[in-house]
């Protein structure tokens, strides 16, 4: 199975490592990966400040980049959303059409396409899990706290097979972090009281990392860590996926 | 009018008190956990929420029909019906029909319609003197603030702000915060008023169109405490309040009140089906931008709106930030859906005061889908102007380096793209991130150069 490596363009540029994990994990599970060298930014930094209609190039140069892959897979829930929902092309709209129902998230699509049952992996510590909100009320990677349903998620169910690792649970599971985008920056009094909430709650259970399957969200927090000298560090879910 | 104070503003000025906004969070998380509770109790209950999603768009498709199939039946109960096209007609109406009867002074309980018109404002200019019986708004209006919660109107005041505001206006001890005195003290004044007034207003939850009725729901009893002693009793409501019989009460009323605070119902669903003998029974219908809300299909479904308030109480922005810094009667999630059809130069900042977790949207108990009809007011508020060109200038100048991969790749070095260009990154003293975050360190090699490395050391290999 050809399988084309989406990289958000702000992980490309600030978190290698997640990008190399990607590409490892994907490999050991069998998968062909490649990655495709003109690809640039989903457009959803555009979109979700109300500029959809600035989208076209990004889609045009979105499809030409992957249009030949049988799966596009990225680490991020908030980019696969986006793409999912948004993209369209009008010279090709029957290869966006083919993109936008076979573009996943990370970990979905190792838990619903290649059905992983088992992963190597070790990380003995104590490990707080950031729901992306574009990941779970969005791609509906775990179920979420307003509904009546039963629970299942599909991070967890990764991570519950790494060796060591404990994962805490939380008194909110599922609030936001405040990123939001551009919203971080317009609403900045806001955006930084909800990351410093987060923070106490993965603090309260004392975990030594807050893992997530996006790292805007954990981008965010880890400001706010560093700014606080504290020893909580943020780690992509691939990375720890990816552990040895 | 005063000028209006933009969201993140407000909010930044609400975020200066920080045991404040942990209280106000804390507080209406606790409502939301109720909710949850009691949500989570009913087996039935997202079978619950999509009837009365699909009730209100059996409703929404058929208004016509239904207004006027609830004007006839009203009428044949006895009830004058008037018809409003704006908050000014109204307001104009309910004065005229107190004015009718001579008196200048009325009590009022809970309707958000009311604080939509800003009618006590226009009473008060007219002369006459308004009494809010809803204990939250008592107090709100005694501070003369407006209500910062459809349903929780005073949840940005503590119990030492409430003695405050009593012991100034009447007349109670000083410090004591005692909940109980200065409910007694809040019951004895409106005890009064009650007793007293000839004319009471009354919102409407829910307006029957096959019977006529309309449907008051309290906790406190104050809607009929004031209709039953009143020799006039004026309702009013939004179009949007009708159900189509009176069976689809039961769907409605189950979901209000867990929706709400997550009690199971509220303490009195009140129906009102006729004046009782020589009483007058008036209803507004008001549209107030409504048919205009109708009209837009992208954003129609805000109509089915319960005035539940479960989406404030969810909202991490709302709870951080107090309702009124949404500078609109109707606050939070929902508001900002709502505030922009009525003024969207006014409203442009409330759409974006979102991280679009869509949170809301899951709570909603008519399924509204509000988060993603702020993205979708954020797309209309743009291509009409209501942004400032600077944000448009480097929105265009973004998309035009990420629309071209030669263009990406000169730009992009490690970390220097994202920096220079992602409104969020910009690295300069003025960078609203860098005030309370560090910034990300920028690696040697960017993922992209790391794979080209790799693919040209192993080519080499071969």
């Amino acid at each position: 199975m050809k399988v084309g490596l989406f990289i958000p363009c702000y992980v490309d540029q600030f978190y290698p490592q997640i990008g190399i994990a990607s590409l490892e994990l994907l490999q050991k599970f069998g998968c062909e990966v490649s990655f495709p060298m003109n690809q640039t930014c989903c457009g959803q930094p555009m979109a979700n400040s109300g500029y959809a209609h600035l989208t076209e190039g990004c889609d045009t140069n979105f499809v030409d980049n992957f249009s030949e892959f049988d799966y596009i897979v990225c680490p991020s829930g908030s980019c696969t959303m986006h793409v999912k929902e948004h993209l369209h092309s009008k010279e090709n709209e029957a290869a966006a059409t083919h993109i936008r129902k076979n573009v996943y998230e990370l970990t979905e699509f190792l838990t619903d396409v290649l059905k992983v049952e088992a992963i190597e992996g070790n990380f003995p510590y104590k490990v707080g899990m950031h729901q992306s909100c574009h990941g779970q009320r969005g791609l509906k990677l775990s179920q979420m706290s307003e509904l009546n349903a039963a629970p299942f998620s599909k991070p967890d169910q990764l991570l519950s097979k790494i060796k060591g690792l404990e994962l805490v649970s939380l008194n909110r599971k599922d609030e936001c972090c405040g990123f939001g985008g551009t919203f971080c920056v317009t609403e900045e009094a806001v955006s930084v009281k909800m990351g410093q909430d987060r923070i106490k709650d993965h603090a309260a259970h004392e975990v030594d990392y807050i893992t997530g399957g996006d790292m805007s969200c954990l981008m965010h927090l880890e400001g706010i860590l560093r700014r606080q000298k504290s020893n909580i560090k943020v780690i992509h879910i691939a990375e720890i996926l990816n552990s040895i | 009018m005063k000028n209006t104070i933009d969201h993140s503003t407000a909010a930044a000025t609400f975020n200066k008190d920080v045991e404040r906004v942990n209280w106000h969070d804390e507080t209406l998380w606790f409502v939301r956990s109720k909710r949850d509770k009691s949500a989570h109790a009913i087996p039935e209950w997202e079978a619950l929420r999509d009837t009365a999603s699909k009730i209100k768009n059996n409703v929404l498709s058929n208004m016509h029909h239904y207004l006027q199939e609830f004007e006839a039946k009203a009428k044949e109960n006895g009830i004058i019906v008037h018809w409003a096209a704006d908050g000014a007609e109204h307001n104009k109406i309910v004065h005229s029909i107190i004015a009718k009867h001579g008196v200048t002074q009325m009590v009022k309980s809970k309707s958000m319609l009311t604080e939509e018109c800003h009618l006590n404002e226009y009473l008060a200019d007219n002369g006459v003197q308004v009494i809010d019986s809803d204990l939250g708004e008592f107090i709100v209006q005694l501070r003369q603030e407006p209500p910062s919660h459809i349903v929780l109107p005073a949840i940005h005041l503590k119990k030492e702000d409430v003695s405050d505001t009593f012991n100034e206006h009447l007349g109670t001890e000083k410090g004591n915060n005692d909940p109980q005195y200065l409910t007694e003290a809040a019951r004895k004044e409106l005890r009064d008023t009650f007793l007293t007034r000839k004319v009471a207003l009354t919102g409407v939850n829910f307006a029957v169109a096959e019977t006529g009725e309309f449907v008051v729901c309290t906790n406190e009893g104050n809607a009929d405490m004031g209709a039953h002693l009143a020799d006039v009793h004026i309702a009013c409501m939004g179009f949007e309040k009708l159900v189509p019989e009176r069976k689809h009460l039961g769907v409605f009323l189950r979901l209000l009140a867990r929706s709400a605070t997550g009690q199971p119902i509220t303490t009195f669903s009140s129906h009102f089906k006729k004046p009782r003998k020589g009483q007058e029974m008036h209803i507004v219908i008001v549209d107030n931008g409504r048919s205009t809300q109708l009209g837009r299909e992208e954003f129609r479904n805000s109509l089915k709106c319960i005035r539940c308030g479960a989406c404030m109480n969810t909202c991490p922005v709302y709870r951080r930030s107090g309702g009124h810094s949404y500078h609109n009667a109707v606050a939070g999630p929902i508001g900002s859906i709502l505030a922009p059809n009525l003024d969207m130069k006014k409203n442009a900042d409330l759409p974006f005061a979102s991280t679009l977790c869509g949170s809301c949207t899951n709570v909603c108990p008519v399924k509204i889908d509000i988060h993603d009809q702020l993205y979708k007011w954020r797309q209309v508020l743009v291509k009409e102007g209501y942004t400032p060109t600077s944000k448009t200038i480097a929105m265009k100048g973004m998309s035009a380096v990420l629309a071209n991969p030669t263009v990406f790749k000169i730009a992009g070095k490690a970390g220097r793209f994202v920096m220079k260009n992602m409104p969020f990154m910009v690295n300069n003293n003025l960078n609203a991130w860098y005030k309370q975050r560090e910034m990300p360190a920028p690696p040697e090699e960017s993922f992209r150069e790391w794979y080209a490395r790799k693919a040209k050391e192993s080519k080499d290999k071969k």
